[in-house]
């Protein structure tokens, strides 16, 4: 089963749906390790997505999370904003002008995501970042997929994989962002961008 | 939560249009792209100075926008980075075509979204140069950080390339005058209370009475360590050690010595460090030839104080001596 562009909307509508009923829990797991803004920022950016995606309700998949991505960069702030920004731009460049996606295809606007995150941050799996979430997703998603499995369920394991590295980011020492400065007071606490990444892979399944 | 705010979602716009209507004659505020604008910009043939980052640390940036210091600012929202469109924006305005300096404190937000703006800039084909602040010494392993981050010696970066823009420095001098400040400034700070983000209501962390938290940032994030109060002149000392000891500063240096109100520290406090600090100092054998008190780095309504130490010599001194005029920073003006 394919994805079309208005599974997309319902992805990105239930997504903002999530991170404004998850904004204080982002902002509390923020505030005890960051700046206690991720929530806050989050919300605000997919608020400004949701304002401004009826001007692209038509356009292809690639234009939409390109859109997505330009929104984001220029309402979200923080360090997210670039790097979800910069997700959602490679992943629309990766997807240009399709109307609707294969699983094969998911895997690649993922990958791409990924690898625009990782460069813009300069973050590797282990760092206590983003990138703890959606690397183990990727991988999941690219075996689901390849031992063909229906969409949902392939989504599935990436939501079920983002968690996993989610909760692993508990016991982490962050080496990157603002978390990095508390050195070993890090530790023993979730990763405020990981569980962000994580809502919105899980936002794929409820969205459809 | 009680603030002087109309609300949350407004307090940013509230206090750009306070300083717009205070400040007529120093600044403009382009509330479209959110940006506070020196009058009488750009200055044709000068080098702009653009600096950026979330508010709630005020006077910094806005405050600093003026004849000798800053030609623009971008506010993000409280304690969170400006976006790319808005460090663009500034560029644009206050572009003389002897290019623009983009200031940048090292946290992850505003280095990643001032990177962008910069990639924006270059492919309008204006000419920009890059400095990140990071004079932290609170911040001990860079290796395995993000990096030091950038306080209290971002005020002194921007006064002093400020005044080498105005006295017509090309871009890369006032670039490397600019590193040099950098280079040459370590600071640390400390907390006696928490603050409280508006949009999010409540104290970002926890502080007991009779608490306080050495190394502190300025957005509430924690410091090193966490302890019991202690009086005045020990603080001083744990303040001023780790700045020392990494320059390091030697007996025989000059230096400028800027104790920083995070606040909700007044006045008689900050007299009561600098007098600790000057002491140390002293015996020490380092000469504080300028200094600086006052708040003007803050982490909105935190109490508490920060130390910064800039090894100065004839050329930093000269360009801190000149003239400035900006809302928050005026002499010889």
């Amino acid at each position: 089963m394919a994805a079309d562009r208005v599974c997309i909307l319902a992805w990105l509508r239930r997504s903002a749906e999530v991170l404004h009923e998850q904004r204080d829990y982002l902002t509390t797991l923020d505030a005890a390790i960051g700046d206690a803004d991720h929530g806050i920022n989050m919300d605000r950016g997919f608020t400004a997505v949701m304002d401004k995606l009826p001007s692209v309700a038509e356009a292809d998949i690639g234009t939409i999370l390109k859109t997505v991505g330009t929104t984001l960069v220029s309402t979200v702030g923080g360090a997210s904003g670039p790097l979800y920004g910069t997700a959602f731009l490679r992943a629309g460049t990766a997807l240009a002008g399709r109307q609707e996606l294969q699983p094969a295809d998911i895997v690649t606007g993922l990958e791409a995501a990924l690898e625009g995150i990782k460069a813009r941050g300069h973050a590797q799996v282990g760092e206590k970042t983003m990138v703890d979430a959606l690397s183990p997703a990727v991988e999941a998603l690219k075996v689901a997929v390849a031992s063909g499995e229906s969409l949902e369920e392939a989504l599935y394991a990436a939501g079920a994989a983002a968690e996993a590295g989610m909760q692993a980011t508990i016991p982490l020492v962050a080496t990157k962002g603002r978390a990095s400065y508390l050195g070993e007071r890090s530790a023993d606490h979730q990763d405020p961008g990981a569980t962000s990444v994580t809502l919105l892979l899980r936002a794929a399944l409820n969205g459809k | 939560m009680k603030k002087l705010i109309n609300s949350p979602e407004t307090v940013v716009q509230d206090e750009l249009a306070g300083l717009a209507a205070a400040h007529p004659d120093l600044v403009r505020v382009d509330f479209t792209n959110q940006i506070v604008v020196r009058a009488d910009a750009p200055v044709v043939g000068k080098v702009g100075l653009v600096s950026g980052g979330g508010s709630g640390h005020e006077p910094l940036h806005g405050g600093f926008v003026g004849r000798g210091m800053l030609d623009a600012a971008c506010p993000g929202a409280v304690f969170t980075s400006p976006v790319p469109d808005q460090m663009l924006a500034a560029t644009r305005a206050v572009n003389g075509g002897a290019g623009v300096l983009h200031i940048v404190k090292n946290y992850t937000g505003d280095v990643l979204n001032f990177e962008m703006a910069a990639e924006l800039a270059q492919a309008d084909n204006i000419q920009v140069a890059s400095v990140t602040i990071d004079d932290d010494v609170a911040v001990k392993d860079s290796l395995y950080t993000a990096g030091r981050r950038g306080v209290g010696a971002t005020v002194l970066a921007e006064k002093i390339a400020g005044a080498a823009a105005a006295a017509g420095t090309p871009l890369e001098r006032v670039a490397d005058l600019c590193r040099k400040v950098n280079t040459n400034a370590r600071s640390m700070g400390m907390a006696l209370t928490s603050c409280t983000v508006p949009a999010a209501g409540k104290p970002t962390f926890e502080l007991g009475d009779d608490e306080m938290e050495i190394g502190i940032g300025i957005h509430g994030e924690p410091g090193r360590t966490r302890m019991k109060l202690a009086p005045a002149a020990s603080i001083a000392e744990m303040l001023l050690s780790p700045i020392l000891e990494d320059l390091p500063f030697r007996s025989g240096d000059t230096v400028l010595a800027f104790v920083n109100g995070m606040g909700g520290t007044p006045l008689i406090e900050l007299y009561v460090m600098y007098n600790e600090f000057a002491r140390i100092l002293k015996g020490k054998g380092i000469t504080i030839s300028r200094n600086l008190v006052g708040s003007y780095i803050t982490s909105l309504e935190m109490a508490g104080c920060s130390v910064t130490l800039l090894k100065l010599d004839d050329e930093l001194t000269q360009l801190w001596d000149a003239p400035v005029h900006t809302p928050a920073l005026r002499w010889r003006a």
